[in-house]
């Protein structure tokens, strides 16, 4: 029998960003019928190499084929055309349609209506039949839950007749089991024949998921191996290019006095919707408290209203002992900084940085009002050219330039700016959002180390991550937040995957 | 991951510092702007039936050409520096202030009531008077919608239209039926005291012993230069500056840092309002010496372009500056000579210069710069981010 041509394979791929180099060479293949893995760190090309496939970004150079034949692939359109379908990390979906709405978008096949939406539902009943993915075709897809919406995404591209399925980190918004779920679906895919190709940074996905595992770091394929012929440490080494310490390393928390003591706190967003609803946790000197849940909880809420960014719509917030929701004036981003409260906001680019902006005058963002950079009149560009490159030097941030505007550093080092700033202020109370997202998994371990020597330094750190690996490895005491509630605390050594998860789900509150 | 794959195609963030020289974007692509904008108004010039390089040898010389016209660009252009400055650092807030003219209008009224109140006081004090009376009349006018779009969320845009307008009735109504000199029937003030009119040039140099022709060149030409230092100054070496280029930059990184974006839009307006009132100083106690009608002539418009093409920045508002002081001046003694190339054409060719250095900024941006990449390209370009 003679060797079946790949379902998907491409062939010295390169692109440049300019002088970056995003993808040199890259050349990988996946047999179709496969799930194959494609990961790296952030800005290893994967994303990159996956957008010149959908068509998204022009090649440089180098051949992509489809079943062993060349296609030309210069948009979307083209790629769809050639039996591939992309799933997106943010989902490109019109809120107030129905499922069957969104579907059809782009491809009504014809004048009215009418005709292509009773094909449609034939077709997408079927569909979702044979694989596993149930949704209601006439519900508005803004009131489905997020794995519901993924699994809309996934039908687009199957009623357009995608055999070659790319998802661009499926798993980032959803709970551990709508992530079974999304696997369930995504073999039952393998098992009809379908190739599906996942892009994600998560190693344990990875070894659960895949038959083959493709490896970028710096723009290149660094190896194309079975999964089964594999391990974690593995990847990881591959992925980074040197050990990784997959665990942080710590002793036991030895708190101390309460910090902060929240009390029926409740927030509202923007748009007047109550998004923590009476919210009471207590932070001591020396522990790290981490919040988990799923995205979209409240813990944003709750985190940008203790470091004085919303309003509180009531209840009570105390620090150090001090009673300071009733002191409007003093409750405030600047007042808070004041009284010793340090933030990484979760949202380093849009909230904690200003990408224009030189390094260091990120460096000094919140604190442009310190006397130590201010003369009577003019800043004093010496002052915070030295304390950046300081700071610089202490987090190892590269490149080493003061001057460097913000957006030139790769996330990580963006990162490492941010943490210097709150960090190096020496804060009684560090407020930290999704400290190691899209960082890279050396620099991640550089800032778990980071945190948790400032914890050893008896000071108070409440932590909130999606990511519940992380919350796992760094909380002494781990809050689980569903609907803008606190359901329940654990400890971290009995938070096993699925507890968690059903309580992030608002399934089951705390034994 | 998506993300950054598109932060690649967006934002230069993946490039090497330095990759592409400064100079390229700050000198070279607007010469190339202005270039193809000259071209393009030559063939205008040369379907109308005249010779396009004559009518630029003309247009230039009577712009440059002797002292006289210098003179006169040169006063063209303090009015534009003026409102260049004013436009930018509204836009280094976030804001696109359409209300200089407005601004101007007013802070024209406030010098005026200087020089119509200060009659036989020394010319300094006037003058010193003149530039706050007016820095204050143009920062109110300004400071409202800036207070409207803070507080209310009045877009504005819409609202300083709108003031264009008000100010223009406003205006129409003191100059008709209170500020009118009596017994004139042209709706203006009486002149000045002529002790504080503000010197021209050619009296100062006069002073000092330098003999130039007379033009309307005045000493606030001095002034909006040394505007453009503190206005550098202000914006990027104080913590004020700072917190205005935050909020225009990034308003939840601003909200993050405990600056407050309502409070840095209306003092960003009210400088912008400021910078676009010394327009009457120049006007009013420099040329005019007295209140009129419509002495702004739409020199608040021509900020925008002279802001957008300066990119914001004192150095390349000053060059605006004197290009579409050039234009003006030059322009306006072509359509003399010229019966066919009328004041709108003069106004077609102003405009297509906006065209290609702001609205078609990016048109030679990607080429030139892949240009100067490839010279440089060829070494590793594997720079690790993310």
């Amino acid at each position: 029998m003679p060797q079946l041509p790949p379902a998907l394979e491409t062939r010295g791929v390169n692109k440049w960003f300019g002088a970056n180099h995003a993808n040199r060479d890259v050349s990988l293949a996946v047999p179709k019928g496969t799930i194959h893995g494609v990961i790296g760190e952030n800005g290893a090309g994967k994303s990159t190499i996956m957008s010149i496939v959908y068509g998204y970004l022009p090649a440089d150079g180098g051949t992509i084929l489809v079943d062993g034949r060349p296609v030309a692939v210069r948009s979307p359109r083209d790629a769809l055309a050639a039996g591939i379908g992309m799933v997106h990390q943010h989902f490109m979906l019109v809120d107030p349609f129905t499922v069957l709405e969104n579907v059809l978008l782009g491809a009504e096949g014809g004048v009215t209506l009418a005709a292509g939406m009773a094909r449609a539902r034939t077709e997408l009943i079927r569909l979702a039949r044979d694989y596993g993915l149930e949704v209601d075709l006439d519900r508005p897809v803004g009131e489905l839950p997020v794995g519901a919406q993924q699994r809309v995404e996934i039908l687009k591209a199957l009623y357009r007749g995608a055999d070659i399925l790319i998802l661009d980190e499926p798993t980032g918004v959803l709970t551990p089991q709508e992530t079974d779920h999304l696997f369930r679906i995504l073999r039952a895919l393998r098992e009809q024949g379908k190739t599906v190709v996942i892009i994600t940074h998560k190693l344990r996905e990875i070894m659960e998921l895949t038959d083959n595992v493709t490896v970028m770091r710096r723009g290149q394929v660094v190896a194309n191996v079975a999964t089964a012929h594999t391990s974690r440490e593995e990847l990881a080494e591959l992925m980074v290019g040197r050990k990784v310490l997959l665990r942080v390393e710590k002793a036991p928390a030895r708190p101390g006095a309460p910090v902060l003591e929240v009390a029926g706190l409740r927030v509202r967003d923007g748009a007047g919707v109550e998004r923590v609803k009476g919210v009471g946790l207590t932070v001591r000197a020396g522990e790290i408290v981490g919040i988990a849940g799923v995205s979209g909880n409240g813990q944003s809420e709750l985190l940008e209203a203790l470091a004085g960014m919303r309003p509180l719509a009531g209840g009570s917030v105390r620090l150090r002992g001090e009673e300071l929701a009733n002191q409007p004036d003093r409750f405030t981003a600047r007042g808070l900084r004041a009284l010793g409260v340090g933030h990484v906001p979760e949202d380093r680019q849009r909230v904690g940085l200003v990408t224009s902006f030189e390094a260091q005058e990120c460096a000094i963002l919140g604190h442009q009002g310190d006397p130590a950079f201010n003369g009577r009149l003019l800043m004093d560009r010496r002052a915070l050219f030295d304390r950046c490159a300081a700071e610089m030097d202490a987090y190892d941030v590269r490149p080493r330039d003061p001057r460097l505007p913000a957006a030139n550093f790769s996330g990580g080092n963006q990162q490492k700016i941010v943490l210097a700033r709150e960090m190096e202020r020496n804060p009684d109370l560090l407020l930290v959002g999704q400290p190691t997202r899209g960082v890279d998994i050396g620099a991640i371990e550089f800032i778990h180390r980071r945190l948790v020597a400032l914890r050893d330094q008896g000071k108070a750190i409440l932590l909130v991550s999606v990511e519940l690996d992380e919350i796992r490895a760094l909380s002494d005491r781990i809050l689980v937040m569903f609907d803008g509630r606190l359901v329940g605390e654990v400890a971290p050594a009995e938070a096993d995957e699925r507890r968690l998860g059903l309580m992030m789900a608002g399934v089951a509150e705390a034994a | 991951m998506a993300q950054d794959a598109a932060q690649g195609v967006t934002g230069r963030s993946f490039g090497r510092p330095g990759e592409v020289p400064g100079w390229v974007g700050y000198a070279l692509l607007p010469l190339l702007n202005l270039l193809a904008a000259l071209a393009l108004s030559g063939l205008v010039i040369l379907v109308i039936g005249e010779n396009p390089l004559d009518v630029l040898a003309l247009l230039v010389t009577e712009a440059v050409g002797y002292p006289e016209a210098i003179g006169y660009t040169l006063y063209y252009t303090t009015s534009y520096i003026f409102t260049g400055l004013a436009v930018a650092i509204a836009f280094h807030c976030g804001l696109f202030n359409i209300g200089g003219e407005g601004q101007a209008y007013l802070g024209g009224l406030g010098a005026g009531l200087v020089g119509l109140a200060l009659t036989g006081w020394p010319w300094p004090v006037a003058a010193l008077g003149a530039v706050a009376l007016s820095a204050l009349f143009g920062a109110v006018w300004a400071a409202i919608p800036g207070w409207l779009q803070a507080k209310r969320g009045s877009h504005i845009v819409i609202t300083t239209i709108m003031f264009n307008f008000i100010a223009a009735a406003v205006m129409t109504y003191l100059l008709v039926d209170v500020l009118i000199r009596p017994g004139s029937q042209s709706p203006e003030t009486r002149e000045f005291d002529p002790g504080v009119w503000l010197p021209t040039m050619d009296r100062v140099l006069g002073w000092a012993g330098i003999a130039v022709p007379a033009s309307p060149l005045n000493l606030s030409f001095l002034w909006a230069l040394a505007c453009c230092a503190l206005f550098y100054l202000f914006l990027w070496r104080t913590r004020w500056g700072y917190e205005i280029r935050t909020v225009g930059r990034n308003e939840r990184a601003a909200v993050y840092a405990g600056i407050s974006p309502a409070r840095n839009i209306i003092l960003a307006m009210a400088i912008s309002g400021a910078l676009a009132g010394f327009v009457g100083v120049n006007e009013i106690m420099g040329v005019q010496h007295r209140i009129l009608l419509n002495f702004t002539g739409g020199v608040g418009f021509v900020g925008i372009a002279v802001a957008l093409m300066g990119r914001n920045h004192p150095v390349g508002i000053v060059l605006a500056a004197l290009l579409f002081g050039v234009l003006a001046q030059g322009g306006g003694q072509v359509s003399f000579e010229y019966p066919t190339v009328n004041r709108e054409l003069v106004m077609v060719i102003q405009g297509l210069v906006i065209l290609f250095a702001g609205a078609l900024e990016n048109l030679f941006k990607p080429r030139v710069e892949a240009l100067f990449r490839r010279r440089g390209g060829g070494h590793d370009g594997g720079t690790a981010h993310g």
